[in-house]
């Protein structure tokens, strides 16, 4: 173990972390208001990678005019998924919402193997991010290097938004109490949209980055991923946006490092999200920076 | 004889304070009432005595046990049933059913005896069924018992609920505003029960706007008001406390 | 005629009618006098799927829990009996690379053993997931099972002297009868039955429809969760076992998560709270795969060749009828009711009037 493999790892996990929280943020956003699981927010990860893949090498854009194509198809996308999938059951029984959810990630899932077959895309070679640079005897790529930094600059977008905005008065109002917050005249469909439109966008760049370290693109790369930063999301504390990215950061250093320290284990590297997950459930179930809900009876 | 007590009981949540060193004391075999305006705190003093909420501070005592803090089916087997302020019977199942399954809690039979439907668990299920059949009919439901819950009418589905707690065999029924929203055939069939209850030696704790019920039926009164005792009596003496009138009516209306 | 029928007597009858009827159409399947192996093997895995649907149904419908775990506890039954049936002296074939674990590598079982023994161990892996998940609102148990169906697959994979990796398990003995298959179907469908229509069955259903006041009453919410859960699992685990039999093979990529959506599509399609309407989803859903495989290959009509059908049109057009539903019709075929001979003739009885008026009407 030397020490340039050590901070090499540890830039990794760091990296991967970020990835994490990106996505955990939004699936900690969409359960706070809505209660319910964006099983399909993984597979929009997904969409979006392939949107990149098209805007790009099909239709030969600029990497940031496909950028901005991707955030906006991305948006788009999870707007028409919530308007399609999650709207018309909001007052229909818990389960078939979640049906619905696990129903829709189903279907994109199947979509993209249908549309572009199974057979695993490479994501484009964006040069000014996967440019390798030398750090402190450490090689490591741009994409590597900006990924933990987009995350914060994200982060703190996500909680100004949030904290300073009047829409994100109105989410904190919904997310604590769904009922008053209507009768107090705020206007829940676009609190949702906003939120899923928050979420996408993050969901779109967590993807370039990703791509950019693993440029294997294929229907089911969502999957894992999408549970790993639900589990995230747990971890820090479902609702808590700060929370997501610090389960994020938690999650994707343990997994770094179990590789690191036990490569014979590498296999079960996946099955580390869910020892946390049982492990945070047993003891502290609101997660490290959640808070205890109460319902009234 | 005490059956309950209520010993400096605060219950928080975050910066609000829904009770306020509580003591309340309820005689056995007595009816009890619970008084005061909406928010004072009455519900939360029904969750707190069932266990849906554990209480920041102070205890409660039922029989000479502390159950403080005992989750809800705990405290349910103990003896404590209640009914809710907010109807919360099983819906999409039968009148029948939903006594049965307040039958449950005393079953001994496990899973697998009653899955192979050996002969002892038969003997329980017919038990439970005569049982259930016996109270629905003596509160005016046996009529309806393949009925689906939701679609009876409203005072129908209130006076659901009170057997369903007495088929728990409870001691302790807590009533949480029964007769809310009945009209008056309702309303007199209610106080019927209720007097019967008593005259099993089952004891009552009630909260209820409708004063007229109080005044029937109640042996006590406790007025709560943002949280905290205001005043405790037989109901004439709360009726007539100008404190009490103040409480509900507020301080300018109070000359009457 | 159909009024007459609705009585008590004629319907045990009409039910014994239909069970001899049911019985002489399998065993002139099994003896091969009509049909070929293609739909013994279509209805032997309709049994299999009622079972693990059913099962699913029990956690689902029934109690209110959000599971997706049946493909992990499938895998568990099905890695069972393939461990275990496969007669010694084949193992070393299976296990060319790293050899079989040395204490497995001497027991042979009896199939009904190994496969009781794959449901009892489903079951464990079940408890051992619901202690910390179910303790807790239910949501999480999604993700959990969701979570568990990946990981076990992992294990497999990984384990390889255990479970022979992603080489898989041959040679497993097959079944000599169609009657195993259905045989267990029937007999787990009515130990599922038996314990929905008990004190347990209607505490589990209370459940579904108000945690709270279900505490209230009594029920120890987290006990009775875990019970049906475990007991979902643990028929689960025997599907998984059959399953292995009938395919004579296992391996890692039979059991991914996404198994679990042909049960979840069943159990909704024949009515979350009905066990009758999942046993007709099930054959419904499992024929109509193999019919859908139609979709996959190109289509020419009239000498066109018509773009969409190609590989993988199946699975979508499969998952655009699970949206449609759940969003449209997420009672399914039969809601929270059961099949019943009432239903049937209720059904003759609302066509009757109808065709009365028509003659009516011609009659100028």
């Amino acid at each position: 173990m030397t020490i340039e493999l050590f901070m090499q790892q540890l830039a990794n996990g760091i990296s991967i972390g970020s990835l994490y929280a990106l996505l955990g943020i939004g699936y900690t956003m969409v359960y706070g208001i809505l209660r319910l699981i964006n099983f399909a927010h993984g597979d929009i990860f997904m969409m979006a990678s392939y949107f990149m893949v098209f805007s790009v090498i099909n239709f030969n854009l600029p990497w940031y005019a496909a950028t901005v194509v991707v955030i906006i198809a991305s948006v788009a996308l999870g707007v028409l998924l919530e308007k399609t999938a999650y709207r018309p059951l909001r007052n229909a029984p818990r389960m078939s919402i979640m049906i619905s959810a696990i129903g829709a990630s189903f279907l994109l899932e199947n979509l993209a193997t249908y549309l572009f077959t199974g057979v695993p895309k490479g994501f484009p070679d964006i040069k000014i991010l996967t440019r390798a640079v030398n750090l402190w005897g450490v090689s490591l790529s741009v994409a590597t290097i900006i990924t933990p930094f987009t995350t914060l600059i994200l982060l703190y977008v996500v909680l100004f938004i949030t904290n300073k905005t009047k829409i994100g008065m109105a989410m904190r109002a919904v997310s604590k109490d769904f009922e008053t917050a209507k009768l107090m005249g705020i206007n829940i469909n676009k609190v949702i949209s906003t939120t899923f439109i928050i979420g996408s966008s993050l969901a779109a760049i967590g993807a370039m980055l990703w791509g950019s370290k693993y440029p294997s693109v294929y229907p089911l790369m969502g999957v894992m991923p999408g549970l790993k930063c639900f589990i995230a999301a747990v971890l820090g504390g479902i609702g808590n946006t700060t929370g997501a990215v610090l389960g994020g950061f938690i999650l994707g250093m343990a997994e770094i490092m179990l590789v690191t320290f036990l490569p014979s284990l590498t296999g079960y590297r996946d099955a580390i999200a869910f020892i946390i997950l049982i492990v945070i459930l047993l003891v502290k179930p609101t997660g490290l920076l959640g808070e205890k809900v109460t319902d009234k009876v | 004889m005490s059956i309950l007590q209520i010993n400096n009981v605060t219950m928080q949540f975050g910066g609000v304070t829904a009770v306020n060193n509580l003591n309340i004391e309820v005689q056995e075999g007595k009816i009890e009432a619970l008084i005061g305006p909406n928010g004072a705190g009455k519900t939360t003093a029904f969750n707190i005595i069932t266990g849906v909420y554990s209480p920041t501070k102070g205890n409660v005592i039922y029989k000479g046990e502390n159950i403080t803090g005992l989750t809800p089916d705990k405290i349910t087997k103990k003896g404590i049933a209640r009914t809710f302020q907010n109807i919360r019977l099983f819906k999409n199942l039968t009148v029948l059913d939903n006594i049965l399954i307040a039958n449950h809690l005393r079953i001994n039979s496990g899973f697998l005896s009653c899955t192979l439907r050996l002969p002892w668990s038969n003997r329980e299920e017919r038990h439970m069924l005569e049982k259930s059949e016996m109270l629905l009919d003596k509160l005016g439901l046996l009529g309806l018992k393949n009925e689906i819950a939701h679609s009876l009418p409203y005072g129908e589905q209130r006076r659901l609920e009170i057997a369903r707690a007495l088929a728990t065999d409870a001691k302790l029924l807590l009533l949480d505003e029964p007769a809310a929203g009945m009209n008056r055939e309702e309303f007199n069939f209610l106080q019927d029960i209720i007097l019967n209850v008593k005259q099993q030696g089952i004891t009552i704790l009630l909260v209820e706007h409708t004063m007229e019920l109080v005044e029937a039926v109640v042996d006590h009164c406790v007025v709560l008001n943002y949280g905290q005792k205001l005043t405790e009596g037989p109901f004439c003496d709360c009726e007539s406390d100008p404190r009490v009138i103040e409480a509900y009516l507020g301080k300018e209306e109070a000359e009457c | 005629m159909i009024d007459k029928l609705n009585n008590k007597k004629n319907k045990i009858y009409l039910n014994i009618l239909l069970a001899v009827i049911f019985a002489i159409i399998i065993i002139l399947l099994d003896t091969e006098r009509i049909g070929d192996n293609y739909i013994r093997r279509i209805l032997n895995l309709s049994a299999i799927y009622t079972i693990v649907s059913v099962s699913m149904n029990l956690v689902n419908g029934f109690t209110g829990l959000f599971s997706l775990g049946q493909a992990g506890f499938m895998a568990v039954g099905a890695y069972t009996v393939a461990i275990f049936t496969v007669p010694l002296a084949e193992r070393a074939k299976i296990f060319y690379i790293i050899p079989q674990n040395p204490v497995l590598a001497q027991i042979e079982l009896p199939f009904v053993i190994a496969l009781i023994l794959g449901g009892l161990l489903a079951a464990l892996v079940a408890i051992l997931i619901g202690l910390p998940v179910l303790r807790l609102k239910s949501d999480y148990l999604a993700i959990a099972t969701l979570g568990f169906s990946e990981i076990i697959r992992i294990v497999f994979t990984n384990a390889k002297s255990i479970t022979n990796g992603a080489l898989g398990i041959n040679r497993i003995p097959p079944m000599p009868t169609m009657w195993v298959f259905f045989g267990v179907a029937i007999l787990s469908v009515l130990l599922i039955w038996l314990l929905i229509n008990s004190s347990y069955g209607r505490a589990f259903k209370a459940i579904r429809e108000d945690e709270v006041a279900a505490e209230a009453m009594g029920i120890n919410l987290f006990k009775h969760k875990v019970m049906s859960f475990a007991v979902g699992a643990f028929f689960a685990g025997i599907g998984g076992g059959l399953y292995a039999s009938l395919l004579a093979s296992v391996d890692p990529k039979q059991f991914y998560f996404t198994v679990t959506y042909n049960f979840l599509l069943i159990i909704v399609l024949g009515g979350m709270g009905s066990i009758s309407g999942t046993v007709i989803a099930a054959f419904v859903v499992t024929s109509g795969l193999e019919v859908l495989r139609f979709f996959d290959e190109p289509l020419t009509l009239l000498g066109v060749n018509i773009p969409l059908f190609r590989p993988g049109f199946r699975m979508v057009i499969f998952s655009l009828l699970l949206m449609i539903l759940v969003l449209f019709f997420r009672n399914g075929l039969l809601g929270q009711k059961e099949m019943s001979w009432k239903l049937i003739f209720d059904c003759f009885n609302k066509k009757k009037p109808r065709k009365k008026t028509d003659k009516g009407g011609t009659a100028q």
